[in-house]
């Protein structure tokens, strides 16, 4: 087995489809997303890289392709150093990377989380649900274009529904949020509401 | 070396297949709202007679959003929201999370300012640790705890309320400093506190440690192996607790913390009555540190000179001053201006690593914020522990986790 800090160099030695990631912190790299499993296999067995710190994901917006990219970060509980991998996925439209709940079972949660907020995929886990969210839920909340208030949904129990008539319905920020960009004219980056049209205690007009 | 891991769900699903040889199963639902619980954690529960044969832990009832938030915010106004993560312990969330930003702009803070923080941290620690205790004492029947823990823990809240103005929501660190510095005196109440802290904790850790009832509670109980509490990721007490001896204070010192001696007390069992011991011991620790810190704690600024880009200028100076009106206008409309770049920063919090992952394309706003919860990984072994224990140890081996769901959830 390899020291972490050296495995860190090995790396791109092991697996030349690796590429440097531009970090501020801890040593980075781009991994392709059909190799993912291997790389954390090898780092986790060879490296010493044997505690998954996190797995998350970056949406990087409808306009860049490819779209989602899955982050890991892992931890050597020997060597105390962080090591962090990025995959992008290949598809846009239906994003998927291989799990890494075969090497981590700790992955198995961080996973969970990854497909509710950003509806990605992750062929071969056990028990790919939401997490946070409810079962049954229709949007991923933390993909770009999801707005920050929420959007009209069902309540999750349907017979409450049924009986209420109640709908779960979007959270109006105070007319929020209130940065302004930093470029364009005056009035552009005032700070202000970006959608002053609806409050709480006015309705949303109709879009129709 | 480390072997590929099945699932305790194929275990389970095993044991379905066997099912038509069984008695028949009963699921029982523990939660959301149970007082041993903790919160809003919800355990779907599958029951042969009394041992529980599958466990599934519902999270996500305390879900608000935190992350998405933080995308529409800046780096500052997200600093109120890191109190309600581990709501136990909001003054070490708002160290990790400063600290975290503080690495993307790469500022370094003056010695002052991370001795406070270090203190703060420390009573953070010791005031969650009490809380852990004494309501782990109550799950288990031993209610005398409670008072004792929940009168220091009082003391304390005194304390964060003369420093920062709030009990609970304290709001303490902004980033490359402090809101203010700490008050006249405040060191020297401090200090006291920790005087006559010591002796109390000794009484109450007596009350529990060779106790008969908690001990046929606890030892024993909801045992995990060194290598599937680092498989699972578990971090803090619960991690130390199963014999591994990682504390990131020590092993990736941050914010000062190398300058001060302390033990990392360490588990042998990973037991419920492991993970009890630990805590106990940590906040005698802390104590330590914190009259450390104390004892030389430095004069001089509690902000970074260099973090006029970030930092709020002086008011009298917004008042009178041309320059640093604008400034001051800048920085509320726009936010502090932030290099691009990825930072990840995990800190040793009371409950475990609590890590933030800042991704930022320059400018005020964070482009992506994922908030790593200790909380969360801790419950991602439920399914295996729980397996095999009885109905009343579910109740010890929560106790004995000492999770916040407003930090699992976000």
């Amino acid at each position: 087995m390899t020291a972490p800090t050296d495995a860190a160099a090995l790396l791109p030695e092991k697996f030349p489809q690796v590429t440097a990631r531009p970090s501020l912190d801890w040593p980075a790299f781009n991994i392709p997303a059909g190799d993912a499993v291997a790389v954390l296999r090898w780092l986790r067995d060879e490296g010493g890289f044997d505690l998954l710190a996190d797995l998350t994901a970056i949406d990087g917006g409808a306009a860049q392709t490819p779209r989602f990219t899955v982050v890991w970060h892992l931890f050597s509980t020997t060597g105390h150093t962080y090591l962090r991998l990025a995959a992008d996925c290949p598809d846009d439209a239906e994003p998927a990377m291989p799990t890494a709940s075969g090497l981590w079972p700790g992955a198995n949660w961080h996973e969970r989380e990854v497909y509710d907020m950003f509806g990605i995929q992750f062929p071969g886990h056990p028990d790919l649900r939401r997490i946070l969210m409810w079962d049954g839920y229709p949007y991923f909340p933390l993909r770009k274009e999801f707005p920050l208030a929420g959007l009209d949904t069902e309540l999750p129990g349907a017979d409450v529904a049924e009986e209420t008539g109640a709908k779960v319905k979007p959270a109006p920020y105070m007319g929020g949020p209130f940065v302004a960009p930093r470029s364009g004219t005056l009035e552009e980056s005032e700070p202000r509401a970006r959608d002053q049209s609806w409050t709480e205690r006015q309705e949303k007009p109709d879009k129709a | 070396m480390a072997t590929d891991y099945t699932f305790p769900e194929n275990a389970a699903k095993a044991a379905a297949a066997a099912q038509e040889l069984q008695p028949e199963r009963m699921s029982l639902n523990m939660g959301p709202s149970h007082p041993s619980t903790h919160g809003v954690l919800r355990l779907q529960l599958e029951l042969d007679g009394e041992v529980v044969t599958r466990a599934d832990p519902v999270v996500g009832y305390l879900h608000r959003g935190d992350e998405k938030i933080a995308e529409n915010m800046t780096y500052n106004q997200f600093v109120p929201y890191t109190d309600r993560l581990d709501y136990l312990a909001p003054l070490a969330n708002n160290v990790a999370y400063a600290i975290a930003v503080e690495r993307l702009a790469k500022l370094e803070v003056p010695p002052r300012c991370q001795a406070i923080r270090v203190i703060i941290a420390e009573l953070a620690r010791i005031s969650s640790h009490l809380m852990g205790l004494g309501a782990f004492g109550i799950d288990v029947g031993a209610w005398t705890v409670f008072l004792y823990t929940f009168t220091e823990r009082e003391k304390l809240y005194k304390l964060f309320e003369e420093l920062t103005g709030a009990r609970f929501t304290t709001s303490y660190t902004r980033i490359g400093g402090l809101a203010r510095d700490v008050p006249e005196g405040w060191t020297g109440r401090v200090n006291a506190f920790c005087d006559q802290f010591l002796p109390i904790l000794e009484e109450t850790l007596a009350l529990l440690t060779r106790n008969k009832i908690f001990l046929d509670r606890t030892a024993g109980i909801g045992v995990i192996a060194k290598e599937d509490a680092i498989a699972y990721g578990l971090t803090g007490p619960n991690l130390r607790g199963c014999g591994v001896p990682l504390d990131l204070r020590k092993d990736r010192p941050y914010g000062g913390y190398e300058q001060y001696e302390f033990d990392v007390p360490v588990g042998a069992t990973g037991d419920c009555y492991d993970r009890y011991l630990c805590r106990g011991e940590e906040m005698r620790q802390s104590v330590r540190i914190v009259k450390q810190a104390i004892a030389r704690f430095p004069g001089g600024d509690w902000f970074a000179p260099d973090a006029r880009r970030i930092f709020a200028p002086p008011k009298d100076k917004i008042l009178t001053s041309m320059e640093e009106l604008i400034q001051n206008f800048m920085l509320v409309s726009e936010g502090p201006q932030m290099p691009p770049g990825e930072v990840y920063f995990e800190a040793e919090n009371p409950k475990g690593a609590l890590g933030f992952f800042v991704v930022s394309r320059g400018g005020g706003v964070p482009w992506r914020l994922k908030i790593r919860s200790p909380s969360f990984c801790n419950l991602s072994i439920l399914p295996k522990v729980c397996v095999g224990a009885m109905v009343a140890d579910i109740v010890s081996i929560l106790g004995s986790f000492d999770f916040v769901m407003g930090e699992c959830d976000r």
